[in-house]
């Protein structure tokens, strides 16, 4: 880590602490002189200094498209940032394989399905195909997982049906389509439907997708979030983690 | 044109297989009908607008025969009979309908003969109409011009129609030749068309007859602004593909998505209820001078491009045999195919090109169209810059027709107005800059590319035998596509699909398709 001499890190140019930084954003104004003074007004107020406002292109229909260079001032201290995330140490596939046989003693069920309206299946299938993702196999390639992919625009109430229907320890739920936030309330649905059905404690729950965060799937009460660049391997870590957790927790609860 | 040699023999083998592939099904398609064609001919007889539940007053029709079971009859027929029991028009009959004041199947049955003589008349006129917007577009098309091939296509899809006017006036400055106003998620698995103009929706704006209306005004005055042809590109794909083609050719929309096998595919949508509504729909599109663009694309989506191209290739042939057999001309055929493989493959550019090469010779007639890589763009945008430039470069450089814009933002929102900016004027500066590239590559004999041409061909070949041995139900079920599978019986729509009748009267099928369609 590099940080200035007052301990704050800045985004970096050329120079250790020099707080360059490149912007780019459309204007409803015409390209020109007053579109790029307005540019440059605006950055000000962002506390930007040395700005400089290097393109102000014609967007056409009255809008310019800015590109600006500026510096910042401000810094971070990075041991005052909090990061959540849903890490258990990641298990290699074979590591994975080994630990579900020895520790539960059977296939992990899991179902995976895009939910709601979504009828993008690029990161579920990502996560479950047999392919998988930049060289990570899978979750239907593990032999110790029992993967079911229900693909896209299936209802909460199916979803929760085959749930029960397969015993699932786990479900993978995904969510592109963001507009207007559609996803929240879907998302939050499963929950009071898993709940409703009295599976919640039974069933992992997780949700993935380039907008979903870990934080924000534990805000909507999902045991853990996968965003962008995610690899099968350590979704198959947590949920092998989690689900034998639980079933330890029952067994001694018995 | 930077031809890539092709084993004529292997393309005439395909094309037979294809033939025979559509055939097997036509015999289904012949004996059935569907919510969904009959809704299609009420709209085109100028039924419109809503009951006082919200309902489409072509679904209040149409479900009042169906719930009798007398739709296998034809709509047309029962329209007509009433038309001569009341001396209305199918509009005022279908307000009376949802009055509740008219059933169209208690009133006097006139003579066969007279009906379907006073439905073949309401449907010519309709007909009329649709010829003098086919018309009135190759008049403007011929004055204004068009750009320079590949049209340069782009999306909007904001949620509400008048913010989509904004955004696709400002595309057409920046040179966008093709406005695709995509629909709201879940649109597909509507078993109705949304009514009016419309200001919300979720990833896209709803396809309605007023949106259509209202984009198509805003398009035309941006072509007379800029001098050329705009055209609007709406999807017939999803449960009411025969309804949203015959009200794209209302409007006068110039490119329809309409795949034969997409909605089975990627929107679980029964087969033997997409199969008919696929073939209604394109009759109408072929007829309306629209040309369709088929989906293959998709395909590479859930499979891997290296390893899954034949079998875009293998289904273009069936798509191109399926529009065949709706009586589309090749000219309206845009087959798609994407640029999807890995980047990180080492000479992923000589198999795009290969790929690419292959599509535009072996389709020589067909308008094709090329989707943008989408599947390896990670949210770093300026790397994002770089995989549409070689996209880009590959289309100009093999001749491809229509050219959907790559965004460097893909995976991030929905385009914003300088994201699109960029990459019209990207777009532009490449193909500009290679704008006769195609006059001069030759592939070398023997070489990389032409041997991946060939092999994506034989390919091609080996599964549209296999298909054609299985059928192509079967072959749905067996997951050949997309490694798909849907069971025959499975998905939605089923409940839609109505066993015709004998005397079955559809007047727009023997308008549409003449001879071939009797």
């Amino acid at each position: 880590m590099k940080v200035a001499g007052d301990g704050l890190v800045r985004p970096y140019g050329d120079t250790l602490g020099d707080g360059r930084m490149q912007l780019s954003f459309a204007l409803p104004l015409p390209a020109g002189d007053q579109a790029r003074e307005v540019a440059r007004a605006l950055l000000q107020q962002l506390g930007l200094e040395d700005i400089q406002v290097v393109a102000t292109d014609d967007a056409g229909a009255s809008f310019a498209f800015i590109v600006a260079y500026a510096r910042c001032r401000q810094g971070v201290d990075p041991s005052r940032v909090r990061v959540v995330r849903a890490t258990a140490p990641d298990m290699t596939f074979e590591e994975v394989n080994a630990y579900i046989a020895r520790e539960l003693g059977r296939k992990m069920v899991v179902v995976g399905a895009a939910t709601g309206t979504d009828a993008h299946t690029v990161g579920l299938d990502a996560i479950m195909n047999m392919k998988g993702f930049a060289g990570s196999y899978g979750l239907e390639r593990y032999p110790e997982i029992d993967a079911h992919n229900l693909g896209s625009q299936v209802p909460n109430e199916t979803l929760v049906a085959h749930l029960v229907q397969l015993g699932a320890d786990a479900v993978l739920v995904s969510q592109v389509v963001t507009q207007k936030n559609v996803h929240l309330p879907n998302l939050t649905r499963l929950i009071e439907l898993l709940e409703a059905e009295g599976i919640r404690d039974r069933v992992v729950a997780v949700c993935g997708g380039p907008r979903i965060s870990h934080e924000l799937a534990l805000e909507l009460g999902y045991d853990a979030g996968f965003g962008a660049g995610t690899l099968p391997s350590q979704v198959a870590s947590f949920l092998a983690r989690e689900v034998v957790k639980r079933t330890q927790k029952t067994r001694t609860g018995r | 044109m930077a031809t890539i040699r092709v084993d004529p023999a292997l393309v005439e083998e395909a094309t037979g297989l294809a033939r025979q592939i559509v055939l097997d099904v036509k015999e289904h398609i012949d004996a059935h009908t569907t919510t969904s064609v009959e809704r299609a001919c009420c709209r085109l007889l100028d039924i419109d607008g809503v009951d006082d539940q919200g309902v489409p007053l072509p679904n209040v029709v149409v479900e009042s025969v169906a719930q009798a079971g007398r739709l296998g009859r034809g709509i047309t027929y029962w329209l007509a009979n009433a038309s001569l029991a009341t001396g209305e028009e199918p509009a005022q009959l279908a307000q009376e309908c949802a009055a509740g004041r008219l059933d169209l199947l208690r009133l006097p049955s006139h003579r066969p003969e007279e009906v379907l003589a006073a439905g073949r008349r309401m449907a010519a006129r309709a007909v009329e109409a649709l010829l003098a917007l086919r018309n009135q577009r190759e008049e403007l098309a011929a004055r204004l011009g068009s750009g320079p091939r590949p049209w340069l296509y782009v999306i909007v899809a904001t949620g509400n129609i008048h913010e989509d006017v904004l955004q696709a006036q400002a595309a057409v400055a920046q040179g966008a030749d093709i406005i695709a106003v995509i629909r709201s998620t879940g649109q597909s698995l509507l078993d109705y068309v949304p009514h009016g103009p419309t200001t919300e929706g979720f990833g896209g704006t709803y396809a309605t007859r007023a949106n259509f209306r209202i984009m198509r005004q805003a398009l035309d005055e941006c072509g007379e602004k800029h001098g050329r042809y705009i055209r609007l590109v709406n999807y017939c794909s999803g449960l009411c593909m025969p309804e949203i083609a015959a009200l794209g050719a209302l409007e006068r929309l110039d490119v329809m998505l309409n795949d034969a096998m997409y909605g089975i595919l990627f929107r679980d949508i029964n087969m033997k209820r997409t199969l008919v509504d696929q073939f209604f729909s394109r009759m109408i599109n072929g007829f309306a001078g629209t040309i369709i663009n088929t989906g293959e694309d998709n395909y590479l989506t859930t499979d891997d491009a290296v390893r899954a191209h034949h079998t875009v290739l293998a289904s273009q042939f069936i798509n191109l045999e399926f529009a065949r057999l709706s009586g589309i001309p090749d000219h309206q055929v845009g087959l798609g195919h994407a640029f999807q493989v890995d980047p990180a493959t080492e000479d992923a550019f000589l198999y795009e090109l290969a790929m690419a090469s292959l599509v535009r010779a072996v389709f020589p007639d067909c308008p094709i169209k090329f989707m943008p890589p989408t599947k390896y763009k990670t949210g770093d945008i300026f790397r994002a810059g770089v995989l549409d430039t070689l996209f880009n470069l590959v289309s100009v450089a093999t001749g491809q027709d229509i050219h959907l814009l790559g965004m460097a933002t893909e995976a991030i929102h929905t385009p914003y107005l300088q994201d699109r900016y960029l990459a019209i004027s990207q777009a532009r500066l490449v193909m500009n800059a290679g704008r006769h590239l195609f006059r001069e590559l030759e592939f070398a004999a023997g070489g990389a590319i032409e041997a991946r041409a060939r092999a994506v061909l034989e390919q091609a070949v080996q599964l549209l035998r296999e298909l054609a041995d299985l059928g192509l139900m079967a072959g749905l079920e067996q997951g050949l596509f997309a490694q798909v599978r849907r069971r025959r019986d499975g998905g939605k729509g089923l409940d839609g699909v109505v066993r015709r009748e004998d005397g079955y009267f559809n007047p727009f099928v023997e308008y549409m398709l003449g001879e071939r369609g009797v």
